[in-house]
């Protein structure tokens, strides 16, 4: 299998890097090569983070390039907007309906962009969900990630056990209900 | 056992596993990214073996060259800077050699994801006559661990084992073995070798050079260094990380991959220079192989081609080399997103004030560094680990006393212990009249929450003495002493404006702990439209839980907010409040 890449993007402190940690743990699972990509230090204090999963057969470099990703997964709306154009054609962009402005836009340095959704929708295959809104409903904020992570699930190839799994073995004890609950909202929704 | 037993691993923890499997048994570092984690995952082996946090990597060098005189393999981890720091002792323990096996891990930064320059570690090696490993990915990064303590002890050299942020922070998967138990060598005293007064040094640089020439000869049938032949058109020498980019973007060229890049094997390369048609060098930074190549009349293209800055990748490979365009959509014009201290964050509520008086700031490297940026625009210089209070002597022995009445040095508490702590001493030595504020937050922030010195607790876990940093300032003759909780901000601003009119050295300590260290719940804010006056007061600190609405109120992020109350007490309108948090 030619390798898959996946880029996770978001806003420092959103939880790219556990998303992308169990988006591994599962490719290993299933016996990939895996690489994964990190951020840390400061680059993470509330700034723009990209996360990279690369899995398949053989995986060389560990980062995703420009035009080359099956997959964005964005926790905020701009920053899909960033990286939407590394994906490949056809490639799917998985975003989370929700805003965070950057210091240049709270400042009025900047303008945040409208109309973000309809005009990446225009170009690629475009699946959002509000799922800090959803996350809301099921009395946790912080597991909106999971909702997202559950939507991108539609688009690769493992099963819901094989998530389910892996998000045992991954997130803090205590909070592996509440988090495989956030997984079948986000897994359950009609696409759009 | 775990022999044979794959997983996943980030480079550094691989690196903290080979020094593991190697048998290494002291291990000290001071936190810096991207070498932090190397530490940090070394301690889950702390039956098997010590290590430490140091206050600065000068210390955790020599603590590292002592226990290799003593006789067991040690090591020392820092980033790039860091080893500017421990160039003192690196650059004579190259002359010393070693008992036991000792390896300098140190971590490059291309790109500046998170330093304030771009060097090249194997500039300053080659500068030291340090022979240098560097690996590709997790796996090579656990191995050659292991080889550079075989090939230290061989040669009797240290070794600098050098690696990005990259290689730190990606993860592969690795095979694990078992720990070797080493013997630890005996030690035999041995001034001409260990005491580098000038005669016995003159004699140990005659020495190492011949120790060098033996390993360059010993690099010709190296393991770690290998030709790949595959097509010959196209040859390429590489190392390190763009190994993985040359190997995405040219599957089919032939390679030539160093494990180890300091000394090179010059007939290794003549030999695979001679059998590819065109001959591309690929590293990352300075053409450090490039020149030494070149300088044996080998002809080779690299920097002609390949930027001196920043990451490589297999796009940049395909182009520079192939000449391939890949169709790439044209980037959205996306305002950017610089990091910014986090909400809740106590520095964001000194920088407040610091702005409000008017006030410059020498800087230091840490977190506060952000307080140079939009709106807060306080810091105006930013150097390295410890520069702040040495900096602003420096302009008040330039300018003089009234010059810097309006200027402060700001330093966190981690790096004052770093390198500071001389700089203020300087200061009281030579009768300056500044004011030194220490921003106290109880950790290593921007590294991600590291203990030190005054946290009372160590690497490994143990309580220990809490060195009492008003107590240190006091000691080396600081009369004025004050500490403030950060949030206070109306008794800051007094304190501020007494101590920095005062003709004498003062130390103002803002005592208030990091908002991520603590994962008690918190209270959250919200904004009342119909109270709310569009003002901007609370606005004014950028806390980027903040914004507006449409018709200019304030909306306050539920999912963000810390409940550090700083908008609260700006708000002259009562318009902010607590409410009980939803969710958290």
């Amino acid at each position: 299998m030619t390798a898959k890449n996946i880029m996770i993007v978001g806003v420092g402190g959103q939880g790219t890097l556990l998303t992308s940690r169990i988006l591994g743990g599962l490719a290993i699972e299933l016996g990939y090569d895996v690489k994964l990509s990190e951020v840390h230090g400061m680059a993470q204090r509330g700034g723009s983070v990209v996360t990279f999963v690369r899995y398949g057969d053989k995986v060389a470099e560990p980062i995703v390039e420009e035009g080359v990703a099956d997959i964005v997964i964005a926790f905020e709306r701009l920053e899909a907007y960033r990286y939407a154009h590394y994906l490949k054609k056809g490639g799917a962009l998985i975003v989370n309906d929700w805003r965070i402005d950057p210091m240049p836009v709270v400042i009025g340095a900047a303008k945040y962009p409208d109309n973000i959704l309809e005009e990446l929708s225009k170009e690629y295959r475009l699946y959002s969900v509000n799922a800090t809104e959803e996350s809301r409903k099921l009395g946790n904020s912080r597991v909106f990630n999971m909702i997202v992570l559950g939507v991108a699930a539609r688009h690769m190839d493992f099963t819901k056990e094989q998530w389910y799994d892996v998000i045992e073995k991954t997130v803090p004890p205590k909070t592996v209900d509440i988090n495989r609950q956030a997984f079948d909202v986000g897994y359950n929704l009609e696409a759009r | 056992m775990s022999e044979g037993k794959k997983v996943v691993m980030l480079g550094n923890e691989a690196i903290a596993r080979g020094a593991y499997e190697a048998g290494v048994k002291v291990s000290a570092a001071y936190p810096g990214t991207p070498s932090t984690e190397i530490s940090e995952y070394l301690v889950q082996y702390k039956d098997d073996l010590y290590c430490e946090w140091s206050p600065n990597e000068k210390v955790a060098t020599e603590v590292a060259i002592g226990a290799s005189v003593s006789g067991v393999r040690s090591m020392a981890c820092m980033k790039h800077v860091g080893f500017n720091v421990a160039a003192d002792p690196a650059y004579t323990v190259s002359y010393m050699g070693v008992n036991g096996g000792l390896v300098i891990v140190v971590a490059d930064d291309p790109g500046l994801y998170s330093s304030q320059n771009e060097q090249d570690t194997r500039m300053v090696a080659r500068a030291a006559q340090l022979p240098v490993l560097e690996p590709s990915d997790s796996s090579e990064a656990k191995e050659y661990m292991k080889t550079a303590y075989e090939l230290s002890e061989k040669f009797d050299r240290p070794f600098v084992f050098r690696i990005t942020t990259r290689l730190a922070h990606s993860q592969g998967l690795v095979a694990l073995s078992d720990r070797e138990e080493i013997e630890d060598r005996p030690y035999v005293k041995d001034v001409k070798k260990t005491v580098m007064m000038p005669g016995n040094a003159k004699l140990r640089h005659v020495e190492i050079e011949k120790r060098n020439l033996e390993l360059a000869e010993a690099a010709e049938s190296l393991p770690i260094n290998t030709a790949e032949f595959n097509d010959t058109k196209i040859g390429v020498i590489t190392s390190g990380i763009p190994y993985q980019y040359v190997k995405e973007a040219m599957p089919e060229a032939s390679v030539l991959k160093l494990g180890m890049v300091n000394p090179l094997p010059r007939k290794m390369i003549e030999d695979f220079a001679s059998k590819v048609d065109k001959l591309y060098i690929v590293e990352e930074l300075d053409p450090v192989i490039e020149e030494q190549v070149k300088s044996w009349g080998i002809e080779a293209i690299g920097k002609e081609i390949f930027t001196v800055q920043g990451e490589y990748s297999a796009n940049m490979i395909r182009r520079a080399v192939l000449g391939q365009e890949l169709e790439i959509a044209a980037p959205k014009p996306a305002p950017m997103r610089p990091p910014i201290l986090c909400p809740g964050c106590p520095h964001r509520s000194v920088f407040y004030v610091l702005q409000k008086l008017k006030m410059h700031a020498a800087g230091d490297i840490g977190c506060y560094t952000l307080g140079a940026v939009a709106p807060l625009g306080v810091v105006d210089t930013t150097i390295c680990m410890g520069a702040s209070i040495s900096s602003l002597h420096g302009m008040e022995k330039a300018k003089g006393k009234e010059y810097i009445k309006n200027w402060v040095a700001v330093i966190g508490d981690s790096t004052f212990l770093h390198t500071g702590i001389n700089s203020l001493m300087n200061m009281m030595y030579n009768n300056a009249t500044g004011t030194v504020m220490i921003l106290d937050n109880s950790t290593t922030g921007m590294t991600g929450h590291q203990d030190h010195a005054a946290t009372g607790k160590t690497l490994q876990g143990d309580p220990t003495y809490a060195i009492d940093i008003p107590g240190l300032c006091r000691a080396v003759g600081v009369k004025h002493v004050v500490e403030v909780n950060a949030f206070d901000i109306g008794t800051l601003e007094h304190v501020i404006k007494e101590e920095t009119a005062r003709e004498e050295v003062s130390v103002i300590i803002t005592k208030s702990p990091c908002v991520l260290l603590s994962k008690a719940r918190k209270p959250v804010y919200t904004a009342h439209r119909d109270k709310c006056k569009t003002c901007g007061m609370c606005m004014k600190p950028g806390c980027p839980a903040m914004t507006r609405n449409e018709d200019g109120t304030i909306y306050i992020d539920d999912t963000m907010c810390t409940g550090c109350g700083l908008c609260e007490d700006l708000c002259k309108f009562d318009a902010i409040e607590i409410v009980k948090a939803g969710d958290r």
